[in-house]
């Protein structure tokens, strides 16, 4: 409608000023901050695309730009992804991440469903000791695992690493919390049926703890995904080396091409973009539910 | 079809010991109430009876064979709880065919996926489908069967707890206040389905609640517990007119009976300062309780129709009155007695039709008549006196 007739202009008006009415100085505020910390955190992301679409020599240019001045992104891609083995690459963090999680489901809901569950001696000190074990971080015992992993000749093996990470305290206990909500009587009605507990679990308990064990997947996948640490301790072979860690390979004492370390970077954060994409409810959740940020 | 012994049970969680030497038969086909005040027990018992708990001490036996070591699955008991525990991502159908499935069905033929891998027993998978519609239209659910229970009512989903429970043809059927959650208007509908079920089903019935009125109007035989220990069991009616205790009496009656605490005079039986004289047969100095239901008690008052002079002896007291409830069919006046103010009386009377929708008024001060022979009579220990005695010293007086 072109036309508009002077009650509904004055209805427009009347509507426009109520909308700014609503605006408050608090909201002004909130939004400037919001703005101010996503722009802190995108502004990485940012940076590291238009580096990676940069000849070496440019990223360390005094006068930034984002649009870069010569445009080496195709040079840079095809180095990462033809340059090298890198479909190898995301398959080995594939293996790792896919086996890491399986073994964790495997031993933490069990676990998890017999701290919650079952009344039994020690089960206090059991579950203490859970708790406790969640304040060990890794670098504590990787040299004790280092060294066992020489001694059995497993290093630069799959095994060697996903190891450390097979029993995860801290599925252990976010499932134990999820579980322990679960109503008793309908386990006790299941036990009249005729159910086993393992079938209990099955059937009653996972279908019910679906959005923990989705968010602990994919709190898992991700950390696992972008570890470097251990990866770079028990890795020693091209074979065996993960995404995260190829971006490492483009570092060496004499010369760093930062163009393609970048865009190496950048193919690596790819599968977790669009991980985040798609599990992006049960993602926030697994941060919200551990408060660790990945 | 069952018969259930209990022998002996004990149990105690940590120190508190719950269950104090509980025995108890149940006849096949009985329908058995157990009663008692919240947290005396009941669910434990039950739970025991079912296999879910295991007794400190003493055994069950359902049809003379030990249950006591079995496992829930291997009792062949259905049990009914009061949240109605239905599987919460499962079908209704998929709820009632579990116990079929977790019977008939060997254990790698339960495993998701393998209905396809195991065509050998379609048959049976059909059969067990027949029958839990067959179930779902005696219970009048079969509308619902492909609903989740998220999306039933109270009242289905309680049905479809119990479809869950019948559908496996159980010997022994176990309920734990299956009736508290629903509305009051909606339990009594389901009450009576649920005798109703009894009757057609034939089978025991273990029947759980805190409310007595369930217990009396729906057992052949009420347990009452209490603290532990089971107070008496026997049918309503003998529960209410011959309870052998004052906590069996107390529990059972509403408004609840009234206990006047007397000594026994020769002239009569003295309640505080007042002589009630009566010629009652007691030796002088025994202190006794005198329970009378509040429905014994007769009111006689100026402009009250005189009362009929009663049969035998008859006990006089004088009532100051508190306040009046007016049921509609009944009016129950609250007071006490006017020797002993801390004595609380209630009486329930029939209130004519005459009185219409007139506010009932009566004097603050009242009489009232109650024939001993509706009166029962403990000791001061709270124990019933053998009523056959009290009323054979009476007839000798006489
Ligand atoms: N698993 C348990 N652990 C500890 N105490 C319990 C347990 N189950 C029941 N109790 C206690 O036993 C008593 C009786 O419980 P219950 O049988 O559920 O009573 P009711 O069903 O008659 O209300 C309560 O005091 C309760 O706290
Ligand atoms: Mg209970």
């Amino acid at each position: 409608m072109s036309h508009i007739t002077a009650p509904q202009s004055v209805a427009l008006t009347a509507k426009l000023r109520q909308t700014l009415g609503q605006i408050r100085p608090a909201h002004v505020v909130v939004t400037l901050v919001l703005f101010i910390g996503a722009w802190l955190m995108i502004f990485p992301y940012i940076w590291m695309v238009s580096s990676s679409l940069k000849p070496a020599a440019e990223v360390y240019d005094a006068d930034f730009s984002i649009i870069p001045k010569t445009f080496a992104g195709v040079k840079n891609y095809s180095d990462v992804l033809f340059g090298q083995p890198y479909p190898r690459f995301m398959l080995n963090s594939l293996i790792v991440c896919v086996g890491i999680l399986a073994v964790q489901l495997l031993t933490a809901v069990p676990a998890a469903y017999a701290l919650a569950k079952f009344r039994f001696r020690g089960s206090a000190i059991l579950l203490g000791t859970v708790i406790a074990c969640l304040t060990i971080p890794i670098n504590v015992t990787s040299i004790p695992i280092y060294l066992g992993l020489v001694k059995v000749g497993l290093l630069d093996t799959y095994m060697s690493m996903m190891f450390p990470f097979f029993v995860s305290v801290f599925a252990i206990f976010l499932f134990r919390q999820f579980f322990r909500g679960f109503p008793d009587s309908i386990i006790d009605a299941a036990r009249v049926d005729g159910m086993t507990e393992i079938e209990i679990v099955l059937r009653l308990i996972l279908p019910a703890a679906l959005p923990a064990i989705a968010a602990f997947s994919v709190f898992s996948f991700v950390s696992h995904w972008n570890d470097l640490y251990w990866p770079l301790i028990v890795v020693q072979s091209q074979d065996k080396m993960t995404a995260t860690l190829s971006m490492m390979q483009y570092q060496s004492e004499f010369d760093t091409n930062y163009g393609r370390s970048f865009a190496a970077a950048t193919v690596v954060t790819i599968p977790m973009l669009l991980v985040f994409l798609f599990a992006r409810r049960a993602f926030i959740r697994g941060i919200t539910m551990s408060g660790v940020k990945g | 079809m069952a018969r259930l012994t209990l022998s002996d049970i004990h149990k105690s969680f940590g120190s508190t010991e719950v269950l104090k030497g509980i025995s108890l038969d149940v006849a096949n086909g009985e329908f058995l109430s157990l009663v008692g005040s919240s947290g005396c027990g009941k669910s434990t018992l039950l739970r025991i009876i079912s296999g879910l708990e295991t007794p400190d001490r003493g055994t069950i036996e359902i049809d003379g064979k030990a249950m006591t070591a079995l496992a829930p699955k291997a009792r062949g008991v259905a049990m009914v709880f009061q949240d109605y525990a239905l599987y919460p991502h499962m079908t209704v159908a998929q709820n009632m065919a579990m116990p079929l499935i977790m019977a008939r069905l060997p254990f790698h033929a339960r495993l998701p996926g393998m209905k396809w891998l195991t065509p050998h027993l379609a048959p049976l998978r059909a059969e067990m489908a027949g029958q839990v519609e067959q179930v779902a239209q005696q219970l009048h659910i079969d509308h619902l069967l492909e609903r989740r229970p998220a999306q039933l009512s109270g009242g289905q989903r309680q049905r479809v707890a119990l479809g869950r429970a019948l559908v496996r043809n159980p010997t022994l059927f176990l309920m734990d206040e299956p009736l508290s959650n629903l509305d009051a208007k909606l339990r009594v509908k389901v009450r009576t389905e649920i005798v109703d079920l009894h009757r057609a089903s034939g089978l025991t019935f273990v029947y759980v609640t805190h409310d007595q009125v369930e217990a009396m109007t729906m057992s052949d035989r009420v347990a009452l517990l209490q603290a532990g220990t089971l107070l008496q069991v026997a049918p309503p009616a003998t529960l209410y007119a011959e309870p052998q205790s004052i906590d069996v009496a107390k529990f059972i009656g509403s408004p609840e009976i009234n206990l006047l605490p007397v000594c026994a005079e020769p002239e009569g039986l003295r309640l505080g300062a007042t002589l009630l004289p009566l010629s009652h047969g007691f030796k002088p100095g025994t202190d006794l309780i005198v329970g009378l239901r509040p429905e014994a008690l007769r009111l006689s008052a100026p402009g009250l129709a005189q009362l009929r002079p009663a049969e035998g002896p008859e006990l006089q007291l004088d009532m100051v009155q508190a306040s009046i409830e007016d049921l509609g069919s009944e009016i129950v006046v609250h007071g006490a007695v006017a020797a002993l103010p801390d004595i609380a009386l209630r009486i329930r009377a029939q209130k004519s039709l005459q009185s219409g929708v007139h506010k009932i008024a009566l004097p603050e001060r009242l009489s009232l008549h109650a024939p001993m022979a509706t009166a029962v009579i403990f000791d001061i220990n709270g124990k019933r006196l053998d009523p056959q005695s009290v009323a054979r010293r009476q007839e000798a007086l006489a």
